[in-house]
C-alpha cells in the first residue's frame, strides 16, 4: 500500500518528465534513424545513414568547432569576470549597491534586447565601437561582417551578458564565508592571494561547479542573439550547433537530419554532465 | 620580551567611541582577562592589539616595540576566535599547520610541532578528520593547537569558551590556564563570564562602555570594588546596593556578609532560592530588596519577619556617581 502511494505521489512529476523530456529524446533518436520523407518517397528506416551523412558534412564540423571556440571563449572568461566582480562588490565600497546593480543589469535584459544593443555597438562606421575608434584615428571595421572577427564579437557580448548573472551566485557564496577566516589567515601571515588560493577559492568550489554547469549549458543553449546579429553568417563563421539544428529543421525542413544533429547535442551534454558530477563533485568540499 | 602595554587607546566609529582612552599593562607570561558586559569594547581592544582594527588614538606596545601601526602578522601574536575560525575544507592537521606553511617553516619542523601540539591538547587520533566531524570541544582544541604551533609569545583569546557547554567549559578553563603556564605565554583573554575571569586571571581589567572601571588581581576586585558597577558586576549574586546613611551615597554589602540574627534591623523574607549547599534569601528591608546568603537549607519561610545585621568592615560606600568613597584603586 505504501509504495502505491509513493508511486502516485511521483506521478505528476513523472508525467511531465516523460511527456516533455524522455519521450521527445526517444522520438528524436528514433527519427534520426529514418530517411527524410517526401510525397513521392515516404520515410523509411535507414539505420545510421544520417550519421554517416553528418560525418561527411563540412558545415557540421565547422559548427561543432565554432561551438567549441564559443565555449572556450565564454566559459572561463565569464566565470573569472563574475568572481572578480563579486569579490569587488563584496567589500565595503562607496556606491556598492549601484555597482552591484550595474553588474547585474545585463542579466535582466532579454537576449534579443542585448543583441540589438550590441548590434548598435558593432555596426560599421556609425556604431559605438567604430565611432570611438574613429576619435583616435583608427579605421572602421565590419565586426560582424568579417569571418575572422564575428565569433569573437559574439563571445564578448555573451561574456558581458552572463558574467553578471554568475556574479550573483558568487556574491551569495561569499556572504556565507565568515570574515574571521580571513582574519585568522592574516594573523598567520597569509597574503591576500594565498588566502584566495588556499581558502577562499576551495570554499567557493560548489558555486564554481554550479556556475560551470550553467555556463556550459548556455554555451550550447544560447542562440537567440544569432537571429538578430548574424544568422550564423558570414559563411557559417558564427554558426553554432543549436542554430544549425534550427536552420536544418525549419529552414531546410530536413527533420531527420535535424534529429541526428540533436542526438549529437544531447550526447555531448550528457558526457559533460557525467564528467562534472562524476569527477569534479568528488573533489569538492560541501558544507 | 613579550609584555604588552596599552596606552590611551581610543577606537571611534562614526563619532561613537567603542574604546575610550584605555590603558593597562600585561606583564610577560601572565594572563590578563578583559571582562565586561556585551558592547563594553573588550573584543575591540583585543582586535586592536592583534592589529585587526586600526586605533583612532593611543599606542600598543609588545615587548617594548610600538606595534600600533604594524601589520598583524608581524606583531608576534596568535589568536583564538570565538567561532574558532577553522578552515572547513582542510583536515585538522592542515588547519593546524596552515600558518607554518604560509611562513615557510621546514617540513621536519612542521611535523615536530604538529606532534607536540597534538599531544598537548589530545588531538592525535583525529588529525585527518575535517572540522565538521569534530565535537565543539575538539574544535576548540584545534584552535588551541594552532596557537601552540605558531610559537608566538603573545596569545589573544576572544571568548574562546562561549560556544561550549558548562562541563566542558570548566575543563577547557583548566587546560588553557595549564597551557599558558607551560608555554610561558603572555595572554589576553576576553570574556563576559566572571567565573572565567576570577578563576583564570592573574589580573582582571573590568570594562564598561569603552572605559576601565577597575583593574587588578581578582581578589582586589571582589574585596574592594572601586565603583558601584564593579560591585554589581562581580560576585554571584551581586553585591546589595542600598541607600547610604547620608543622602547621595550608596551602601554596598555582599550577600554572604548579611547575617540573620536576633538583634539586627527588622526585615521580611520575600522569597527563597534553595541551591543545595546554600540558600539565597530575598528580603525586603525598609522597602529595598537585599539578598542574604545562608549555608544549607535556611529555616525562615517566605513571609517570616527576621532581623539582619552585618559587620561594619563589610560595608562598601559609594558616591551616587558610583565612585568608591574611601578611595578605591582604579
Amino acid at each position: 500500500m505504501r509504495h502505491v502511494i509513493g508511486w502516485l505521489l511521483l506521478t505528476p512529476a513523472a508525467i511531465l518528465l516523460i511527456a516533455f523530456t524522455y519521450w521527445p529524446i526517444g522520438a528524436t533518436v528514433a527519427d534520426s534513424l529514418f530517411s527524410r520523407g517526401n510525397p513521392i518517397r515516404p520515410s523509411r528506416f535507414i539505420g545510421l545513414e544520417n550519421y554517416a551523412l553528418m560525418a561527411d558534412d563540412p558545415i557540421f564540423w565547422q559548427v561543432l568547432w565554432n561551438n567549441a571556440l564559443f565555449a572556450l571563449g565564454t566559459i572561463p572568461a565569464s566565470i573569472t569576470l563574475a568572481l572578480l566582480m563579486a569579490l569587488m562588490v563584496n567589500r565595503a565600497l562607496p556606491g556598492r549597491a549601484l555597482a552591484r546593480m550595474a553588474f547585474f543589469t545585463p542579466t535582466i535584459l532579454p537576449m534579443i534586447a542585448v543583441a540589438n544593443i550590441w548590434l548598435f555597438f558593432y555596426t560599421p562606421d556609425i556604431g559605438l565601437i567604430d565611432q570611438i575608434a574613429g576619435l583616435v584615428g583608427l579605421p572602421g571595421h565590419n565586426w560582424l561582417g568579417d569571418p575572422d572577427t564575428v565569433l569573437g564579437a559574439i563571445i564578448v557580448m555573451t561574456v558581458w551578458k552572463e558574467a553578471g548573472f554568475f556574479m550573483i551566485f558568487y556574491l551569495a557564496a561569499l556572504q556565507t564565508i565568515p570574515p574571521e577566516l580571513w582574519e585568522a589567515a592574516r594573523l598567520e601571515g597569509a597574503a591576500r592571494w594565498t588566502y584566495f588560493r588556499r581558502i577562499l577559492f576551495p570554499l567557493l568550489m560548489p558555486t564554481t561547479l554550479f556556475v560551470l554547469i550553467n555556463a556550459i549549458l548556455n554555451s550550447f543553449k544560447l542562440v537567440d542573439h544569432l537571429f538578430i546579429l548574424t544568422k550564423g553568417g558570414p559563411d557559417n563563421a558564427s554558426n553554432l550547433l543549436l542554430y544549425y539544428i534550427f536552420e536544418t529543421a525549419f529552414s531546410f525542413f530536413d527533420t531527420t537530419y535535424a534529429a541526428t544533429l540533436t542526438v549529437v547535442l544531447l550526447a555531448l551534454l550528457a558526457v559533460l554532465s557525467l564528467v562534472q558530477y562524476g569527477v569534479l563533485d568528488k573533489r569538492i568540499h560541501y558544507r | 620580551m613579550s609584555a604588552i602595554a596599552v596606552e590611551g587607546l581610543v577606537k571611534r566609529w562614526d563619532g561613537h567611541a567603542a574604546v575610550d582612552g584605555v590603558s593597562f599593562a600585561v606583564p610577560e607570561a601572565s594572563l590578563t582577562v578583559l571582562l565586561g558586559p556585551s558592547g563594553c569594547g573588550k573584543s575591540t581592544i583585543l582586535r586592536l592589539i592583534a592589529g585587526l582594527e586600526t586605533a583612532t588614538d593611543g599606542t600598543v606596545t609588545i615587548g617594548g616595540r610600538d606595534v600600533t601601526r604594524l601589520d598583524p602578522a608581524k606583531r608576534g601574536v596568535s589568536m583564538v576566535f570565538q567561532s574558532y575560525a577553522l578552515f572547513p575544507h582542510l583536515s585538522v592537521a592542515e588547519n593546524i599547520l596552515f600558518g607554518l606553511k604560509v611562513r615557510r617553516v621546514t617540513k621536519a619542523e612542521r611535523v615536530r610541532r604538529l606532534e607536540t601540539a597534538a599531544r598537548m591538547v589530545g588531538l592525535d587520533s583525529v588529525l585527518e578528520r575535517k572540522p565538521a566531524s569534530l565535537s565543539g570541544g575538539q574544535r576548540q582544541r584545534v584552535a588551541l593547537a594552532r596557537t601552540i604551533v605558531a610559537e608566538q609569545p603573545v596569545c589573544l583569546m576572544d571568548e574562546p569558551l562561549s560556544n561550549l557547554d558548562a562541563k566542558l567549559r570548566a575543563e577547557m578553563r583548566d587546560e588553557i590556564r595549564r597551557l599558558q603556564r607551560a608555554l610561558g605565554l603572555t595572554m589576553v583573554y576576553v570574556t563576559h563570564d566572571q567565573t572565567e575571569a576570577m578563576t583564570m586571571a592573574d589580573a582582571v581589567v573590568l570594562l564598561n562602555a569603552g572605559r576601565i572601571e577597575q583593574q587588578g588581581p581578582p581578589p582586589l576586585l571582589y574585596e574592594r570594588p572601586a565603583t558601584a558597577f564593579a560591585a554589581r558586576f562581580i560576585g554571584q549574586p551581586p553585591m546589595n546596593l542600598l541607600r547610604g546613611p547620608t543622602p547621595g551615597t550608596l551602601l554596598g554589602v555582599r550577600p554572604e556578609d548579611v547575617a540573620l540574627n536576633g538583634s539586627g534591623r527588622p526585615a521580611r523574607v520575600e522569597a527563597l532560592d534553595y541551591l543545595g549547599a546554600e540558600t539565597l534569601l530575598r528580603l525586603s528591608l525598609d522597602g529595598e530588596e537585599i539578598i542574604a546568603r545562608a549555608p544549607g537549607r535556611a529555616a525562615p519561610q517566605p513571609g517570616d519577619a527576621v532581623r539582619i545585621a552585618w559587620p561594619a568592615e563589610a560595608e562598601h560606600h559609594f558616591e551616587d556617581t558610583g565612585i568608591r568613597r574611601d578611595g578605591g584603586q582604579t
